[in-house]
């Protein structure tokens, strides 16, 4: 049962050995280390996942933590993006006559692509930090090892609550911004124009379907479960120094929001093949 | 085989019970890459006996006894914890021994973002799990005043002192009652008041609770007043064994350097 967590520590020494030579043989070497160690990393929080204890009071914590730490940010970028957004295309479509599409483009726009994306790039910064941060420091200062001694899987306690907080709460997050990005765009529309609220929405949703909002729910999730994934695999994988802390938070930061900006390429690519 | 550990040294340890080893360690092999750290490594603990390992910093003592809890594994030789092999241990009897052993951390290792009384609660929690809440609460307050810091129950760890948090760590390690303990470190970078107050405490977990002891320390106050027995750790193996005057016989030019 604690097998995998031992497993992981021993890989990620072997990372670090790879690594100290520094030709392109042991680059390349060390990243499929890396990779590989990653690929366990993913198994070993799955089947924890589905073990019998499941540390449901630590996952509503952790659901509380990054809703709450999230929120107030979530909420005025949410409407500036709205507001920008509308501001900003109002006189091309002022040019064009057609002012009654602003509302359908703004949330069609919104909601596909720059809600989730913006959003999660932002949880990205804010939660991924925090997480390579959290499990970084609990490992420097044998936080993680006294868990183990104290018969609590820190895989099951710490990673598989974390990862599937923050697949749950990010997609919760980005539909929160779509919304108040909306209420943004609104907000803009009646800065030249004037436009009731119940208008302005039945023109934004006419001509959304389900089809449309599909990929974009999905890719929420996705972006949820890698943001946790990398936060929490970057400081349960950090080093022996308290450097390795700061080290850790940022990575994550870095490959957390490159694997966001990726995922959304395969799934705008994969969405357009089966639409076509 | 020497089961009689009568000696009594410097302010009285309590005298060890005469048992059988609960620990047996033989020719234990460790290394990290290429470097190793323990080359063969053989000891035993005695039932009922604080046992002192001395050693340089970097020789190895920590590695040693997170090897003993399977924090870390072995490359060679054999551990044998209250007649178990911890090598052959899978997960449920792992989680057995464990909470047989206690372990109080080099750094302490409290769990920064619970309080004083959470922490204390975990590992019970987690390992006494029929307790009711009334009996949670009792073994907190037992042990929170066998230590002397009932008022930090609700502080955050960040608000405690580094000899408070020592202390609060040796709570959380006692208050499962577990028969085997084992130190890292308990006295390191505390004022000699402090150290003297952790010294006794640890005593008096001995005395209370019967139980047997494993401490690491280059605190040569320290291990004079809790030793039964004292063990040098150098060059990844045991260079010297027994009581303190033995020690403080030695020739041994490390030996010597701690006790100067
Ligand atoms: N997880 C690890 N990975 C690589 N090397 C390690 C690891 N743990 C310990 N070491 C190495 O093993 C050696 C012994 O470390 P250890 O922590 O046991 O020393 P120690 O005797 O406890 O020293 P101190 O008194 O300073 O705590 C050190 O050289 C250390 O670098
Ligand atoms: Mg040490």
């Amino acid at each position: 049962m604690n097998i995998p967590a031992v497993n992981i520590d021993k890989v990620g020494d072997a990372t670090k050995q790879t690594i100290a030579p520094g030709r392109i043989a042991g680059k390349m070497g060390s990243f499929f280390v890396e990779l590989a160690n990653v690929v366990f990393f993913i198994l070993a929080t799955i089947k924890e996942t589905f073990s019998r204890d499941f540390e449901s009071r630590e996952f509503l914590r952790q659901c509380f933590q990054i809703g709450y730490k999230t929120l107030p940010l979530i909420s005025i970028t949410g409407i500036i993006m709205g507001l920008v957004l509308t501001i900003q295309s109002r006189p091309v479509l002022v040019n064009f006559g057609a002012v009654t599409k602003l509302p359908g483009m703004v949330a069609a726009s919104l909601i596909r692509e720059m809600g989730p994306v913006i959003t999660a790039l932002i949880c990205a910064g804010k939660i991924g930090s925090g997480m390579g941060a959290e499990l970084g420091s609990m490992k420097v200062t044998e936080q993680i090892d006294a868990m183990e001694v104290s018969s609590t899987n820190p895989m099951r306690f710490l990673v598989v609550t974390r990862v599937l907080a923050a697949t749950l709460m990010i997609p919760l997050l980005i539909l929160y911004a779509d919304a108040l990005g909306i209420l943004g765009s609104w907000a803009g529309a009646n800065i030249k124009g004037d436009v009731t609220f119940v208008l302005f929405f039945s023109q934004a949703f006419a001509h959304i379907n389900f089809i449309d909002l599909l990929p974009a729910v999905i890719k929420s999730f996705f972006f949820g479960a890698v943001i946790g994934f990398v936060g929490c695999y970057k400081g349960y994988t950090a080093g022996r120094g308290t450097e390795s802390v700061g080290v850790a938070a940022n990575s994550a930061v870095v490959l957390s929001s490159l694997l966001v900006i990726v995922v959304d390429l395969i799934v705008v690519q994969i969405t357009d093949l089966l639409v076509s | 085989m020497n089961t009689e550990q009568t000696e009594t040294i410097g302010g009285a340890p309590a005298k060890a019970a005469s048992g059988g080893p609960v620990i047996v360690i033989s020719n234990l092999k460790k290394s990290f890459g290429g470097q190793e750290v323990l080359k063969s490594v053989s000891l035993q603990l005695l039932d009922g006996e604080n046992l002192v390992v001395l050693g340089k910093s970097g020789s190895g003592k920590s590695v040693l006894i997170k090897c003993i809890v399977r924090l870390m594994d072995h490359d060679g030789g054999s551990i044998t914890v209250l007649g178990k092999d911890v090598s052959a241990l899978n997960g449920a009897g792992l989680g057995e021994l464990r909470k047989k052993v206690g372990f109080l951390f080099q750094s302490g290792a409290l769990y920064d973002s619970m309080t004083v009384r959470q922490n204390l609660e975990f590992p019970l929690r987690r390992m006494r799990k029929n307790l009711t809440k009334s009996e949670i609460d009792e073994k907190v307050k037992e042990v929170l005043e066998h230590v002397g810091l009932w008022d930090t129950l609700d502080k955050m760890p960040s608000q405690l002192s580094g000899g408070m948090r020592k202390r609060i760590s040796l709570a959380r390690t006692i208050i499962v009652d577990p028969k085997i303990l084992l130190y890292d470190e308990p006295t390191t970078g505390l004022d000699p008041a402090t150290s003297d107050e952790i010294s006794s405490l640890i005593k008096d977990v001995q005395k209370k609770y019967k139980t047997s002891s494993l401490i690491i320390t280059h605190d040569i106050q320290c291990a004079r007043s809790t030793a039964n027995r004292l063990v040098m750790l150098q060059d990844g193996e045991v260079s010297l064994e027994g009581g303190i005057e033995k020690f403080e016989k030695s020739t041994d030019p490390v030996v010597k350097s701690f006790f100067k």
